[in-house]
């Protein structure tokens, strides 16, 4: 059980590298922006999968503020692309 | 009836990386911005919420099971609510779709 869990979080840590290599790469800065706010998403599913592993429930807090944090930081940068104000 | 949890949770986080692997070879290979975030968004959304769905099985009725059921919903709707700011602020910012597409109806809506 638990090294077939290892494995799976190598591939979800694996996944989270390609994010980065989109978010270096991006030819606009959408695409930064893209890849930035999937990989606050792939790092859910990582404090998830180390949570189960080390019988831990701390790390979960981790991964919710981590996606509010996420949350925010994406409409805001959503605010600045549009073009807008953040009080409009 | 330990075996079989074990089981269910390896088989539900088993299921969340396969979608997980799918979002992130969208997020790679597709042509503009508009579809890598069509892809990635919703595949990975479904693939994290299968894992905190593993951690519920994993442990039961206890606070770190509360903990993940409350994620659950947190992440499905921020990271929608998200990804639509983000692609209308992609759409106003400029980007050009890509030549393969076909059709473009946002671009009448907002006339």
């Amino acid at each position: 059980m638990s090294e077939y869990i290892n494995i799976l979080l190598y591939i979800q840590i694996g996944l989270s590298g390609l994010c980065l290599y989109r978010i270096i790469r991006g030819p606009t800065i959408p695409d930064r922006m893209i890849g930035i706010d999937i990989f606050g998403i792939l790092v859910v599913g990582i404090c998830a999968i180390i949570s189960i592993q080390t019988e831990r429930s701390f790390i979960l807090d981790i991964g919710i503020a981590w996606i509010i944090l996420s949350f925010i930081g994406t409409l805001t940068l959503a605010k600045y692309l549009s073009g807008k104000k953040l009080n409009e | 009836m330990n075996n079989l949890n074990n089981m269910i949770t390896i088989i539900l986080i088993s299921i969340g990386v396969i979608f997980n692997i799918l979002g992130c070879i969208g997020l790679l290979r597709l042509p503009d911005a508009y579809n890598r975030l069509q892809a990635a968004t919703k595949c990975v959304t479904l693939g994290c919420c299968s894992i905190l769905l593993a951690v519920v099985f994993h442990f039961g009725i206890s606070d770190a099971g509360a903990k993940a059921v409350i994620a659950i919903p947190i992440l499905f709707f921020s990271s929608t609510v998200a990804a639509h700011a983000l692609i209308r602020g992609t759409y106003h910012f400029g980007v050009k779709l890509s030549d393969r597409s076909v059709k473009d109806d946002y671009n009448d809506a907002i006339k």
